[in-house]
């Protein structure tokens, strides 16, 4: 296959969006929603072409530019281009987004069926995978820096999607002002090291070789490398859109968008851009700013296990998921810390891994929950409960999601989960800890989740839930096969770190402990809420305010909100506000005052009236002639 | 009537004139002794022009034909403007200059 | 003071002073009839300084057409016993004093100037030669304008009938 058809997995979601965006008001529902689905139908089977052309190449793997254009050139050597970037993990993330997009494309003709933005909505789905898609085929840190925003931006309007709904204009407020904080650190990082190499071109950057990188090194900063000091800056871009801690804060909130959005966007592809871009700097990350790589790493585990607590004791069935979220992407985070080159790049592989299975199951979570809310109308697992008669096959196939999250061989979850254990282990009993209790919380709060929904107490509703149509169960189906095989595929012959091949295999003693752990969570589970007990609510008041500090996600959003309101409000945007309004306000609305003034006053003289011209005429000429005798005699 | 009456006096009666005729112009409010100052004013041009001929080119006559085309040109200009007069007044019934400012600002 | 020089000192008198109540008379056909008064003056002028072809087109152009055309437009526009209103005092203060300034400056220049009266013979312009050098196209022809004035008068007299015609829209 021709590498240059590449382009079209991007441009085709572009061509979508803009047909849907400028005729929004025009199309029908159907042609607009099946015209997304087709554009990136067709990007899907390009993409699955291009994955397979490329890993049949021998190996080591190349880089390969397959299309490069240059866009704008600032000086020499510092240009930046727009073009195609193919290496393992790029074309991974290729297949992941399209297939995921894809499915998510398919059920939300169903689950969107009869909204009334819903052209609206398959515009801005189809310009979110056009961005991201865009980011991971970035041939440069600018191009992927642009759309690294256009997907901060079509996040922003889905979150906002119902933007008659107060909370989710806050909430898509909120993910685009903490994400655009967090960028402003990506975009630092970026010109420090364009400062320091003159160019923006990975290949070059990601070079561990490239003397300029080399010299970054011995230039110190605060004790600090430069070097070390733009890779954590870029890095704080990650973290915020992976919504690692403490930028985490919008990816709940974010939940208010619609569930087939959360499935795409805020679970399987947009929030797993920062380990995306953390591994695509890793080689040079590896080698020469060994410290930023800890820094990732103890922000992935401290993340894991803190959103890890938190989910255990939510009660709305997607932020549990979002939670989930953000303690997988902590896994990733944590792999690829710990993770080493060539022979010892095992965390790299297991942290791509993981983002692959990943992507599957948990779009396959959050899909199911929008089939449940949209029988349901309802986000509260506590007005939930025995809905295994009323939706058997979105039952069969959350209960697969479930088993692959929480590890259970042979789900895929189990497999990358096991290579990240290993990795944690090789690194640090602390960290390998940490994975494992993160595991076994991953196991009760999903199975929490499960039986709550499911089983748990046999109640009757104002209207009898429905099986959810087939538009949408296939889609599920479809991922929940990929969560069951996904984990076969060998991946360490795919994506490691230097591009060569890796030998994975399961190892039996990881493998045993957390499928153990993973067993105990759900026995707990099983224990605690198969059936209506009283335990939970025990528990709970045993533990009393720290169990009110985990429901309350330990305060974090209270002081972002101290800090924010009280203290930035308060002390420093009140009074430059003050300034603002009366200081350079006042000169302005002065400056304009003043204008209008003395237009008002110059346009009397505009009076329409033929006396008050002729007298001005007169009095002109008179004043020239004063002046011409006066000059010359 | 040279060699009685200096060029000075002349030209200072046609200035005279001509000034009355802009005060004229500039002070009154219907539209026709605004026309009236115009005509005065024309005229004392008029009047410049065969002064000059007459006192300081007295072989030639091309003061007449500057005089000629003035008048020519204050009949056009007479009947143009009586024209718009009567249109104006057909139209707002009134030829106020005052009132007419509807191409203001 | 030779006759002539006091009739000429009598007509300048006669013509500043019904210029003037041309421009203040307060009922609009007397300040019509004091234009006629002043444009005969003028006309007496150009026979005094032998321009007799001149005065005659003068009588019968100012006179004789446009005077009777102002006559009927005030007569077509305004009621006969209309008395016009008088103009502020800040505009007659204002006008009269920047045209007494021009007056001044103007008075100035030509007392201050010494002309050079031309010699040579008085050239009598009878009829045949201002029509012969009006329709010369060599030096001292007139060609030219002629035909200029011609359209321009043509112009005036289409436009004249088109603007004055025109019907007054729907009210």
């Amino acid at each position: 296959m021709n590498p240059t058809l590449t382009i079209f997995i991007i441009l085709l979601p572009f061509a979508a969006f803009v047909i849907n965006g400028l005729l929004s008001n025009k199309l029908p529902h159907k042609t607009a929603g099946w015209l997304a689905v087709i554009a990136i139908g067709i990007s899907t089977i390009l993409s699955w072409q291009t994955a397979v052309s490329y890993f049949l190449q021998s190996e080591p793997y190349i880089r390969q530019l397959v299309v490069n254009i240059t866009w704008l050139r600032f000086t020499e050597t510092l240009q930046v281009d727009m073009g195609i970037l193919l290496d393992p993990i790029s074309v991974m993330m290729l297949v992941v987004i399209t297939t995921v997009s894809l499915m998510v494309f398919v059920y939300s003709l169903g689950y969107m069926q009869g909204e009334k933005g819903f052209v609206r909505y398959f515009a801005f789905l189809s310009l979110f995978s056009f961005s991201m898609l865009g980011l991971v085929v970035a041939t440069n840190l600018f191009q992927m820096y642009m759309f690294w925003e256009l997907v901060g931006v079509s996040s922003y309007l889905l979150i906002g999607y119902y933007y008659n709904k107060p909370e989710a204009v806050a909430a898509a407020k909120k993910a685009f002002i903490v994400t655009r904080f967090a960028d402003f650190g990506f975009l630092v990082g970026i010109l420090i090291l364009s400062y320091y190499t003159g160019t923006f071109d990975f290949i070059t950057i990601t070079n561990p070789e490239n003397p300029a990188i080399i010299s970054m090194t011995g230039i110190s900063f605060m004790g600090i490398s430069v070097l070390t000091w733009a890779v954590v800056l870029i890095f704080m871009g990650g973290a915020g859109k992976s919504a690692m801690f403490p930028l985490h804060i919008w990816l709940p909130d974010a939940m208010e968008g619609p569930t087939p959005v959360s499935a795409l966007i805020h679970a399987a592809t947009m929030v797993v851009a920062g380990v995306f871009l953390v591994a695509r700097m890793f080689p040079v990350v590896v080698f020469h700013a060994p410290a930023a790589l800890d820094v990732v790493a103890f922000i992935g585990a401290f993340t894991l296990l803190f959103a890890a607590i938190i989910a255990c004791t939510q009660t709305d069935i997607k932020r549990i998921l979002a939670f989930s979220t953000m303690s997988q992407i902590g896994y990733m985070m944590l792999a690829l810390g710990v993770s080493g080159y060539g022979h010892e790049g095992l965390g790299f592989t297991a942290s791509m891994f993981h983002l692959f299975t990943h992507a599957f199951f948990k779009a396959l979570l959050f899909l199911g929950a929008g089939s449940i809310i949209h029988a349901l109308q309802a986000n509260d697992i506590r007005q939930m409960g025995g809905l295994r008669k009323y939706q058997p096959v979105t039952h069969i196939l959350f209960l697969i999601a479930c088993l692959a999250i929480a590890g259970i061989p042979p789900f895929a979850g189990f497999f990358s989960k096991d290579e990240i254990l290993t990795a944690a282990l090789a690194s640090h009993t602390v960290y390998f800890g940490i994975a494992t209790l993160a595991a076994a919380l991953t196991a009760f709060y999903m199975f929490r989740l499960y039986f709550l929904v499911f089983w748990n107490n046999e109640r009757t509703y104002a209207h009898t839930p429905h099986e959810s149509p087939a538009i949408m169960l296939i889609p599920m189906s479809v991922l929940a096969g990929g969560s069951v095989v996904a984990g076969f595929i060998p991946f360490g012959n795919f994506v490691t770190s230097d591009l060569k091949s890796l030998e994975t295999h399961v190892h039996l003693n990881v493998a045993v402990i957390s499928t153990a752990v993973a067993l105990a969570g759900i026995t707990i589970a099983w224990l605690f809420y198969k059936r209506k007990s009283e335990i939970p609510d025990t528990i709970a008041a045993r533990l009393g305010g720290l169990y009110q500090t985990i429901y309350r996600k330990f305060y974090i959003d209270e002081i972002y909100l101290f800090i924010t309101k009280r203290i930035i409000f308060n002390l420093v945007s009140q009074p430059l506000a003050w300034f603002d309004r009366h200081i350079i306000d006042g000169f302005m609305d002065l400056t304009a005052t003043a204008t209008n003034w003395i237009s008002a006053e110059l346009k009397e003289f505009q009076s329409g009236q033929l006396q008050k011209y002729a007298y001005i005429f007169l009095s002109g000429v008179i004043l020239i002639v004063l002046v011409v005798l006066y000059t010359y005699s | 009537m040279i060699d009685q009456v200096p060029l000075s006096h002349v030209l200072s009666v046609s200035s005279l004139m001509f000034f009355i005729g802009a005060y004229g112009f500039l002070t009154r409010k219907n539209l026709v002794t605004m026309l009236i100052g115009v005509e005065l004013m024309l005229n004392a041009v008029n009047i410049n022009f065969v002064a000059f001929d007459r006192y300081l080119y007295p072989s030639g006559i091309n003061g007449h034909f500057f005089a000629l085309f003035i008048i020519a040109i204050a009949a056009a200009e007479a009947a143009v403007a009586i024209a718009i007069f009567i249109n104006l007044y057909r139209n707002i019934r009134s030829i106020d200059v005052e009132e007419v400012d509807k191409m203001k600002y | 003071m030779g006759t002539s020089a006091l009739i000429f000192y009598i007509l300048s008198a006669v013509m500043i002073l019904s210029a003037i109540a041309a421009v203040t008379a307060r009922r609009i056909l007397r300040a019509a009839v004091y234009l006629l008064f002043a444009l005969g003056g003028t006309a007496a002028i150009y026979f005094m300084v032998d321009y007799y072809f001149l005065a005659a087109v003068q009588l019968i152009v100012y006179a004789g057409g446009i005077v009777v055309l102002i006559i009927f437009s005030i007569l077509l526009t305004t009621h006969i016993n209309e008395k016009l209103e008088l103009p502020r005092w800040s505009k007659i203060s204002a006008t009269f004093s920047l045209t007494a300034v021009g007056f001044a400056i103007t008075t100035y220049v030509l007392t201050a100037q010494s002309f050079t009266t031309g010699t040579g013979t008085f050239a009598d312009a009878t009829v045949g030669l201002i029509g012969e050098r009006m329709l010369a196209y060599g030096e001292g022809g007139y060609v030219l304008p002629f035909e200029v004035i011609s359209i321009l008068l043509l112009a005036a007299l289409v436009g004249a009938i088109v603007i004055a015609k025109r019907n007054p829209p729907a009210s």
